[in-house]
C-alpha cells in the first residue's frame, strides 16, 4: 500500500542517516577526550597501587613533593585489588610504579614484559613494606581462639578471601601451610590441615577489603588477614581485635619501576624515598612494619615478633613461581582440589 | 468498588514499603545516623566532585545519544519491515542480558594493548582505556536498551490510525512525527529517558574494569563508592550514593515538566 | 546501522573471538560443563525466572495504581521507583544486607542465603515491569473497559479479558528486561551471598571470576 511504503521508507533513510550522524559523534564523543589527554607533557608519576594503602601512600607522596627532588612533580594514584590492577597494567593502564601484595603480580608484569625481571633485586629485595598475617576476632574472643588448630575446630566459622582473586589469601593460605610443616606436620598432613580449614570457610570475597567488611558486618567468628589492614580498621574507629599466631607469615609488598617509564629517574628517586627511615616510620604509623633497620627498631614496641614467622622463600615453598604452581594453578593446584571438595570457588 | 481500590493500593505500597521504601530508609540512615559531617566530608573530597563530573560527563553524552536510538529503534521494530528487523530486535536486548563486567572485559579486548585496534591506538597516542573514552562507551552499551524497550510496548497500543489519518490529510513525514507519533509516546521517551539515566548513574561493574580507577581523573561516582567502602568510609559511601539517587529524582521531576496536557475526560 | 554495530557488534564479536580461543586446557567446553559451572547456572537462572515472575505481578499492579489511583504521597512514590537503578548495585547489596542482614535494626537475618539474593534482586529489579506498564496504561482508551462494565462485567473479568491483553507487550517488555538484569547482576550478590559456590554462587560471579584469572 501507498502508506505503508512511504512510512517504511521514511524510517529507513532517516534511520540511516541518523545511524551514522550518531555513529560519528559516538566516535568523536570517544576520540576527541583520548587525544587531548595524550598530549599533555607534565612530569607526573602514574602509581598503580592494591587495594587498602591509600592513606599510607598519599602521605608519603605528599612528604615528598616538600623536598627538592620531589617539588613540581604531580601523582596520579589507582587502589584495586593487587591481581586486577597487575592485569590492567599489563593491558596498557599507564603505570611507571606499582606497589602490590604479593611478588606474584608483579610477576605478571614481568611476563608482561613490562617490569624488569631483576625487581627484586633492588633495595630491600624490592620490598616496600613488611606486614603478617593475623587473626581478627569478635570482641571478648567468645570461642576462645587462640592458634591455628582453633580454626578447625567444629563450628567455627573462617572469613578469608578467595586464593584465586585475591593476593591477602594466599598469604594466608601458605602461612597455614607454613605453620603447619613447621610444627613438625607432614606434607600430607599439612595438606589436610589446609582443606578442614576451608570446610570451616564460610565467606570467600574477591579481595581483602571486601572480605574484612564481611567481617565488620557480623560474619563470622575469625577473618585472616594483613595485620596492616586490622590497624587501619582501629584506627578508622572500628572496634576490631587481633591476635598473631605464634606461626605466622611475613608479608612482603613488593614495589617496582615499570621499565617503559619516560619518569624513570624521578620514579627511582620516590622509592629511595620511601625506603629511608623517615618514610619507614610514617609506615609504621599506619601500621605497617618497616624494612628500614632503623625504623623497624624504633618501632619494635607496636610490632611483636613471632617465634615463628616464615617468608616465601622458605625453603618448603620456594618462592611465588613455584607457590603458584602447586597451590593456585587452576587446573592442577592443590588449591582448586581443595575448592573443588570443600565446595568452594575454583576461578579467581 | 471502593473496598479492591484500597486494597490494591494497600498491596501495591506494602510490597514497595517492604522491598524498596525499607532499604531506602536504610540508605538514609546509614549516610547520617552519625551526623552529618562523614558525608559531607565525602561529598567535598576533591576527587568525588571530580568523580561526579566524570559520571555527569558520560550520562549527558550517552542518555541523548540512546534516547534518539530509542525511539528511531523502536520505530522501525514496530512499524518497519525490513531484513534483519529480528536480530536488530534481540541485540538491542543484549546489554541487558550481560553481566557488566563482561562488557567491560570485551572493551578490554578491543582496545587494550594486545586488543583489535590497540596497536593502533597506542601508535597514535590515543588513550581509550582507563581514560574517559571508555567510560563514555561502556556507559552507552549498559544504558542502550531502555528507551527503545520503553517506545515499543507503547507504539504497539496506540496503532497507526492517527499517522494514517494525518499522511490523507497531506502531512509530510517530519511533522506527523513531530506532531503526532512524538506526543503520543512521551510517556514512554519520559520513563526511557529517566530509565536509561538512572542506568548511566549506577553503572558500576563495566567501568570498574575499564577505567583504572585512577584518583580524580577516571573515577565515577559509583567507583567512589566503593572506594569509601573498601576504606571504611561508611557514612562516605552511603552519602554519595545517596547523591546519585538524589540526581536520578531530579530527572524525573524535570522530566514530568514535559509531560503532555492530560487526555479529556 | 552505524552506532549500534561500533557500540554493540564490536565489544560482542571480540567477546566471540576470545572465548573460541582456546586458553587453559579444554578451554570453553570445559568451564561450561563442570558441575560449579552448571550449578551457578541453574541457580542464576532458577531465581531470575523467579524475579521476573514476581515482577510480571507486582509491577503490573504498582503501574495499576500509579496510573488509575490517587492518594497523597502518590507523586513521591512514583519518584522513588527508579532510585534503586540509579544506586550502584554495591549499594543496593549493601542497603537490603543493613536492613535484612546479622545487624538488622528489625531483627530479621537471611543474608548469606539465597532468599537474599532474591531480596536484593527484587529490589534492582522494581522500575522494569512498573514502568514499561505505566506508559501503556496512560495511553489506554478506557471506553472498552466502560463498555464492559455497563454490560455488567467485574472488576476483575473487566481487566482480565480488556485491560490485560493490551498491556502484555508492556509486561513481557518488562518482565524480560527484569530477567534479564537479573542474570546480569554481579555487584550486589558477590557482597551480600558470601560467594559460596554450590550454594549460593551466581553465574555472573562465576564468570567474573574466571575472566579476572585469564580464561
Amino acid at each position: 500500500m501507498a502508506f505503508k511504503k512511504r512510512n517504511e521508507t521514511f524510517d529507513r533513510a532517516t534511520l540511516i542517516k541518523r545511524g551514522l550522524a550518531a555513529g560519528a559523534a559516538v566516535a568523536l564523543a570517544g576520540v576527541a577526550p583520548g587525544l587531548a589527554r595524550a598530549t599533555s607533557k607534565d612530569a607526573t608519576i602514574n602509581l598503580v597501587a592494591y587495594s587498602t594503602p591509600k592513606p599510607v601512600i598519599a602521605k608519603i607522596i605528599s612528604d615528598f613533593q616538600a623536598t627538592p627532588q620531589g617539588h613540581g612533580i604531580s601523582f596520579t594514584q589507582s587502589y584495586g585489588a593487587s591481581g586486577s590492577q597487575a592485569k590492567a597494567v599489563a593491558a596498557g593502564q599507564p603505570a611507571d610504579i606499582v606497589f602490590l601484595s604479593t611478588g606474584d603480580d608483579v610477576n605478571t608484569l614481568v611476563d608482561a614484559g613490562l617490569v624488569n625481571s631483576n625487581w627484586d633485586k633492588q633495595g630491600y629485595s624490592g620490598i616496600a613494606a613488611d606486614t603478617v598475617v593475623v587473626f581478627a576476632l569478635r570482641d571478648g574472643n567468645p570461642k576462645k581462639i587462640k592458634g591455628w588448630d582453633d580454626l578447625i575446630k567444629p563450628g567455627i566459622q573462617v572469613v578469608t578471601p578467595n586464593p584465586f582473586s585475591s593476593g591477602s589469601a594466599k598469604w594466608n593460605i601458605l602461612a597455614a601451610y607454613l605453620a603447619q610443616r613447621h610444627l613438625g606436620k607432614t606434607e600430607a598432613q599439612a595438606q589436610s590441615y589446609v582443606q578442614k580449614l576451608f570446610a570451616n570457610v564460610v565467606a570467600q570475597d574477591t579481595s581483602g577489603s571486601n572480605a574484612t567488611n564481611t567481617f565488620l558486618s557480623g560474619k563470622g567468628d575469625v577473618l585472616i588477614t594483613y595485620e596492616s589492614e586490622a590497624i587501619n580498621a582501629r584506627l578508622k574507629g572500628q572496634n576490631i581485635q587481633y591476635i598473631i599466631p605464634r606461626q605466622t607469615m611475613l608479608i612482603e609488598l613488593p614495589i617496582a619501576v615499570l621499565q617503559g617509564s619516560p619518569n624513570r629517574d624521578a620514579a627511582n628517586q620516590f622509592i629511595q624515598f620511601l625506603k629511608s627511615a623517615s618514610e619507614q616510620g610514617v609506615f609504621a604509623q599506619y601500621g605497617f612494619r618497616p624494612v628500614n633497620k632503623v625504623a623497624a627498631a624504633a618501632a619494635a614496641k607496636q610490632f611483636p615478633v613471632r617465634p615463628g614467622q616464615y617468608t616465601i622463600n622458605d625453603k618448603l615453598v620456594g618462592g611465588w613461581r613455584a607457590a603458584d604452581k602447586k597451590w593456585f594453578d587452576l587446573n592442577n593446584g592443590i588449591m582448586t582440589r581443595i575448592e573443588h571438595t570443600v565446595g568452594g570457588p575454583t576461578a579467581g | 468498588m471502593s473496598r479492591s481500590r484500597i486494597g490494591l493500593r494497600l498491596a501495591a505500597l506494602g510490597y514497595l514499603s517492604l522491598i524498596l521504601l525499607g532499604p531506602l530508609a536504610m540508605l538514609f540512615y546509614r549516610a547520617f545516623a552519625h551526623g552529618v559531617s562523614g558525608a559531607w566530608t565525602a561529598l567535598n573530597d576533591k576527587d568525588t566532585i571530580h568523580a561526579f563530573k566524570v559520571t555527569l560527563e558520560a550520562a549527558c553524552i550517552a542518555v541523548p545519544l540512546n534516547t534518539l536510538f530509542g525511539i528511531l529503534c523502536g520505530l522501525a521494530i514496530v512499524r518497519g519491515n525490513f531484513r534483519g528487523k529480528g536480530l536488530i530486535n534481540a541485540f538491542v536486548d543484549l546489554p541487558l542480558a550481560l553481566s557488566p563486567v563482561v562488557v567491560g572485559v570485551s572493551l578490554f579486548l578491543l582496545y587494550g594493548r594486545t586488543g583489535w585496534f590497540g596497536h593502533w591506538l597506542i601508535g597514535n597516542n590515543v588513550q581509550v582505556l582507563f581514560a574517559l573514552p571508555s567510560i563514555v562507551l561502556a556507559t552507552i552499551f549498559v544504558s542502550l536498551p531502555f528507551v527503545a524497550r520503553e517506545v515499543v510496548p507503547t507504539l504497539r497500543e496506540i496503532g497507526q490510525e492517527q499517522e494514517q489519518a494525518a499522511y490523507t490529510l497531506g502531512a509530510s513525514g517530519w511533522q506527523t512525527f513531530w506532531r503526532i507519533t512524538l506526543p503520543s509516546i512521551r510517556w514512554a521517551v519520559i520513563y526511557g529517558v529517566v530509565l536509561t539515566t538512572a542506568r548511566c548513574l549506577g553503572e558500576y561493574g563495566a567501568v570498574a574494569v575499564v577505567s583504572g580507577s585512577i584518583q580524580g581523573k577516571t573515577e565515577t561516582a559509583t567507583l567512589r563508592v566503593q572506594e569509601e567502602y573498601e576504606n571504611l568510609n561508611y557514612a562516605g559511601a552511603y552519602g554519595i550514593s545517596l547523591a546519585l539517587a538524589l540526581i536520578a529524582v531530579l530527572v524525573l521531576v524535570a522530566m514530568t515538566f514535559l509531560k503532555p496536557h492530560e487526555k479529556a475526560a | 546501522m552505524a552506532f549500534l554495530s561500533v557500540i554493540v557488534g564490536l565489544p560482542i564479536a571480540a567477546l566471540i573471538a576470545a572465548s573460541t580461543h582456546t586458553g587453559t586446557s579444554g578451554g570453553f567446553w570445559h568451564v561450561v560443563s563442570s558441575t560449579e559451572a552448571t550449578t551457578a547456572l541453574k541457580l542464576t537462572l532458577g531465581v531470575a525466572a523467579l524475579v521476573a515472575l514476581t515482577n510480571a505481578v507486582t509491577g503490573t499492579l504498582i503501574a495499576w495504581v500509579l496510573v488509575r489511583d490517587d492518594f497523597r504521597g502518590k507523586a513521591i512514590v512514583n519518584g522513588v521507583i527508579d532510585l534503586p537503578f540509579a544506586l550502584p548495585t554495591i549499594v543496593a547489596g549493601l542497603v537490603v544486607l543493613a536492613l535484612y542482614g546479622p545487624r538488622s535494626p528489625i531483627g530479621v537475618n537471611i543474608a548469606f542465603t539465597r532468599t537474599a539474593i532474591f531480596g536484593v534482586l527484587l529490589f534492582v529489579t522494581v522500575p522494569f515491569v512498573v514502568r514499561t506498564v505505566q506508559p501503556v496504561l496512560h495511553e489506554l482508551d478506557t471506553e472498552m473497559e466502560e463498555a464492559a462494565r455497563s454490560l455488567g462485567a467485574n472488576g476483575f473479568t473487566v481487566f482480565r479479558r480488556i485491560v490485560l491483553p493490551n498491556i502484555l507487550p508492556g509486561i513481557l517488555s518488562g518482565v524480560t528486561m527484569a530477567f534479564a538484569r537479573a542474570i546480569g547482576e554481579i555487584g550486589a550478590i558477590v557482597i551480600i551471598s558470601g560467594n559460596l559456590p554450590y550454594k549460593t554462587e551466581v553465574a555472573s560471579v562465576f564468570i567474573f571470576l574466571r575472566i579476572q584469572s585469564g580464561d
